[in-house]
């Protein structure tokens, strides 16, 4: 059954998520990366959206702007480890509850989760159409002046998803876990391919002898 | 036909077939990502292969790009000497790129260096990246589009060894550049790897092997095997798609090569994500074309 969590979010609706946990979010989704942690952690300003109890999306959506509505025709997530300098201050201020990207995090982030009772998920790369059709509808813009990718898009999702913990709130990190799996792996799996290897610096003789 | 009429067919043709490249798979990575499939096992691959292949179908029925990152153009092009409007060539991919940015729409993907701008329509300064391959004699025009997403390029490295670093030194750099920088690009990855004799044509070659169509093999036994066996190491890591755990961190590693200097041993490693959008097209002399990389597509 699929699990769907709801805006806005109580730290019991997230609390006893672990990283590999996959859920849906319904409600509503806002648009944050590079310029809009810049803002609010370094130039001082105050967030036009109130993300306390909320969810974030690192992604710059490509949208159709009319005159009546703005339709989304493209969003996927974007690197979230682009935003580890800054998404521990990010989550401290705003007191957002749900992170969303691409790739994982890094330690600071994942400390922030635990402190402050928050998660980041990963939702799968380059399945832009399919997030986007998740998108029932954009409500609003802010900081539009920061152009298309950069503006915090407030968007109203249905089962937006599939979204996979990749940090809890006790603070486990899977990609720190499994970067640190796959390094103490690879040695064990060099050997015998660097052991094959070993005679191609030899010159080649003719097969004369057949 | 006359110059105009060669210049106006290959741009609307091509402009055609960018929006078809950029929301379509060709025909052997769907197959191989098909087959990929079915051997994870964990739910979250799972999950994970459900949604590429959702998005793919979505893409497909709404007819948009089926990632948001439509990268940066570029054509690999092989020219038959004997083709007859290779001067109009370069102009209308110019053309056609900078129509489909619009008409797709695709992503504006280009800066030029020190001015620090977006161009706005995908061209810019060598870009569209166009690469010249003469063939003597021959009397058509094949393009290979491809189109380069920022994540992926991003693990891309080169290095020159010595020789006496043997062998070896390739197997660790290509697990160095997947295990440590890969997982991050969209894996299965079509891992590229070009052995030369200097920096550039390593970078140049590792290129040109991921855009090989997959199921074909480096010509030498030994460069074969390599191919394999670095295939079935890295996916013995267990690194699976996203990163995230599971049975194949790539659909295939090609290996290009090119004669070297008895004093280095060059290699060049290029990835290609899972969403590798290769479009292969062959024009005749009067302009007429075969698509090779869609079975049963139509413009
Ligand atoms: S790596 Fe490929 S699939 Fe992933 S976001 Fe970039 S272009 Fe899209």
């Amino acid at each position: 059954m699929k699990k769907i969590i709801t805006t806005p979010i109580g730290i019991a609706d997230i609390a006893n998520l672990r990283i590999g946990d996959i859920f849906y979010l319904s409600g509503y989704l806002v648009t944050g990366r590079d310029d809009v942690h810049h803002r609010i952690v370094h130039e001082g300003l105050v967030s036009p959206y109130d993300f306390k109890d909320m969810a974030l999306l690192h992604a710059g959506p490509i949208v159709k702007e009319g005159a009546k509505e703005n339709v989304m025709i493209s969003i996927g997530p974007t690197s979230s480890i682009r935003m580890e300098a800054d998404e521990a201050a990010f989550i401290e201020k705003t007191g957002v509850r749900i992170i969303i990207g691409k790739g994982g995090m890094g330690e600071k982030t994942a400390e922030a989760c635990k402190k402050f009772g928050a998660i980041h998920c990963v939702f799968p790369g380059g399945c832009a159409v399919t997030a986007a059709s998740q998108v029932e509808k954009i409500e609003t813009v802010y900081w539009r002046e920061l152009g298309m990718p950069e503006s915090l898009w407030v968007m109203k999702v249905k089962e937006f998803g599939p979204l996979i913990v990749s940090i809890d709130t006790a603070g486990n990190n899977m990609f720190v876990e499994n970067k640190r799996y796959y390094a103490a792996r690879k040695e064990e799996v060099m050997k015998p391919i660097l052991q094959n290897v070993k005679g191609h610096m030899n010159i080649e003789q003719e097969e004369t002898d057949k | 036909m006359n110059k105009t009429e060669a210049k106006q067919a290959l741009m609307d043709t091509m402009e055609k077939f960018l929006a078809l490249a950029s929301r379509r798979l060709p025909d052997d990575v769907y197959e191989k990502l098909t087959e990929l499939r079915d051997k994870e096992t964990s739910p979250m691959q799972k999950v994970i292969y459900d949604a590429y292949f959702q998005n793919l179908e979505e893409a497909e029925k709404l007819k948009r790009p089926s990632c948001q990152d439509t990268g940066q153009l570029h054509y690999y092009i092989k020219a038959g000497t004997a083709f007859p409007h290779l001067d109009i060539v370069e102009e209308s991919l110019q053309e056609a790129t900078k129509r489909a940015t619009m008409s797709v729409p695709l992503r504006q993907n280009t800066i030029n260096y020190f001015e620090e701008k977006n161009t706005g329509d995908n061209t810019g300064e060598r870009i569209p990246w166009i690469n010249w391959d003469i063939v003597s004699g021959g009397d058509e025009l094949e393009i290979i589009v491809y189109f380069a997403g920022g994540g992926c390029c991003l693990p891309g490295k080169a290095q020159v060894f010595k020789p006496s670093d043997g062998y070896g030194a390739i197997v660790k750099y290509v697990f160095e550049a997947v295990a440590d920088l890969g997982i991050n690009a969209c894996p299965p990855l079509i891992v590229g790897v070009g052995l030369g004799q200097n920096v550039e044509n390593a970078a140049l070659l590792s290129k040109k092997a991921y855009l090989r169509p997959l199921g074909t093999h480096h010509p030498h036994p030994k460069g074969a095997r390599l191919e394999k066996e670095l295939l079935e190491g890295l996916n013995a890591l267990g690194i699976g798609a996203q990163g995230m755990r599971g049975e194949n961190v790539a659909m295939a590693v090609h290996i290009e090569s090119s004669g070297r200097h008895p004093a280095t041993l060059a290699v060049g490693v290029n990835m290609a994500c899972y969403a590798h959008r290769r479009g292969v097209i062959r024009f005749q002399k009067d302009m007429s074309y075969e698509i090779l990389t869609y079975r049963g597509a139509q413009l």
